[in-house]
């Protein structure tokens, strides 16, 4: 269960100066004293509302998880077939590695390339990234290699990976073509669907500031 | 119930002479220059950050001219080709009954961009004059548009689903036009402008009043 909570655990009174007692909010700036919440709560600026802390028990281990099997997913999706289409006689079935290499003939290849690393490079390389911090990280080991910069890589890339607008973006194509043809979804796009959903999955599990509390201290975690 | 930008207890950063990390809000001295334990560069406000925003959001506008004049795809059947922009082709959509989906195609390719743009110019202006809409309703605004401009990208890929799928030999086929690479480069260019904006100076006229010194 996750329980809203309010500056009740953060107090700007006091003068706790120490650095390492305080949070910063990065959206508005405000000032807090740390108090990490217990698991599955979490604490949000009293400001403006952006979760600060939210841990979650046996995190590491679940991102961890999740993380591997949308890399499958996302493996398996991109060479499936995908969709196919059947109009008059005429067939024609695609993967998305296809549907994203469908821009072709000079500036549109851009087109292509970037799709192909918003749907599906870029979520495969976080998810990636990822687990190559989590898992010395959950086995009690010292941090891996470059292990925070990967983790900024990382979170950085999150507004890029764009899986789940494609799948919006299916839904609409096969409205938009299902009157003239018939349409018929292929195992990847499930796999896809799926993926999609642990994407969100593996999101709600990571709390960043018990990343690099964690990544700080190692072993002490 | 407190009521979030008016509360009087809040301290930022700033004023107690600290830094934040944007990265890992890890608390530094003023003045450090690189966080010690995620490694970002520090800045209590980035001077520039108002003008990266508006240079990203003006390619992004100048990108989404020729995105709606240009053709998004080229449908060709047995006899005929046309051309569709991304307001023709969610027209004749709608004409033909497909009401539904001409309104995501309008939303996602019409009303979220054009929102977008006056949203960001809206905040950043809004942070250079005072502004009488409170500071939690910006900051609403602002995650808004963060959370909501990469779903612009939406047009792009049904594009790239219709065209690679509708390949059928002589019947029909469908082709990408060159509208869809600037729509892609305007949606990324209006996303690097949100990004570029610091959301701590929407609350700084706050706490500057209250100091009763100017920004």
């Amino acid at each position: 269960m996750t329980r809203r909570m309010r500056n009740a655990h953060f107090s700007t009174q006091g003068d706790g100066l120490d650095p390492a007692n305080l949070i910063v909010c990065p959206s508005c700036d405000a000032v807090f004293t740390v108090h990490v919440p217990d698991k599955g709560e979490r604490s949000v600026c009293s400001r403006c509302h952006t979760v600060l802390i939210a841990p979650r028990k046996r995190a590491g281990m679940h991102i961890i998880t999740v993380s591997l099997a949308v890399v499958i997913l996302i493996f398996a999706a991109a060479v499936f077939p995908f969709m196919s289409i059947d109009a008059a006689g005429a067939h024609n079935q695609v993967s998305i590695l296809d549907a994203a290499l469908a821009f072709q003939g000079g500036p549109l290849f851009v087109v292509s390339l970037l799709t192909a690393a918003m749907i599906l490079f870029i979520p495969m390389l976080r998810m990636l990234l990822v687990i190559y911090v989590l898992t010395p990280l959950v086995f009690d080991r010292p941090p891996a290699r470059n292990a925070k910069a990967a983790f900024q890589a990382s979170e950085r890339l999150r507004p890029w990976s764009m899986a789940e607008i494609f799948v919006l973006g299916c839904a609409v194509s096969l409205i938009k073509i299902s009157d003239i043809a018939d349409v018929a979804l292929g195992p990847a796009f499930w796999m896809f669907a799926v993926l999609v959903v642990l994407v969100v999955v593996q999101d709600t599990f990571m709390c960043r500031w018990s990343v690099w509390n964690a990544l700080e201290q190692p072993r002490t975690s | 119930m407190e009521r979030a930008g008016t509360a009087p207890d809040i301290v930022t950063a700033r004023e107690l002479g600290v830094i934040g990390c944007q990265n890992c809000s890890h608390v530094w001295r003023a003045g450090t220059r690189e966080c010690a334990r995620c490694g970002a560069s520090l800045t209590a406000r980035d001077p520039l950050s108002l003008q990266r925003v508006w240079a990203w959001w003006l390619i992004g506008l100048i990108c989404y001219i020729p995105a709606n004049m240009f053709p998004m795809l080229s449908t060709r059947t047995l006899f005929l080709t046309s051309e569709d922009t991304i307001v023709g082709g969610a027209v004749t959509l709608f004409a033909h009954g497909s009401y539904g989906i001409s309104i995501v195609i309008i939303v996602a390719s019409v009303v979220i961009p054009i929102g977008k743009f006056l949203a960001i110019a809206f905040l950043a202006t809004s942070v250079q004059r005072r502004s009488l809409v409170p500071q939690s309703q910006r900051h609403a605004l602002y995650e808004i548009v963060e959370y909501i401009g990469r779903w612009s990208m939406i047009d792009v890929f049904v594009v790239a689903i219709l065209s690679s799928l509708v390949q059928l030999n002589t019947l029909a086929s469908v082709t990408p036009g060159p509208a869809s690479l600037f729509f892609a480069l305007s949606v990324i260019f209006t996303m690097l402008s949100a990004q570029s904006f610091d959301s701590r100076l929407i609350w700084d006229l706050e706490s500057d009043a209250q100091k009763g010194s100017g920004l």
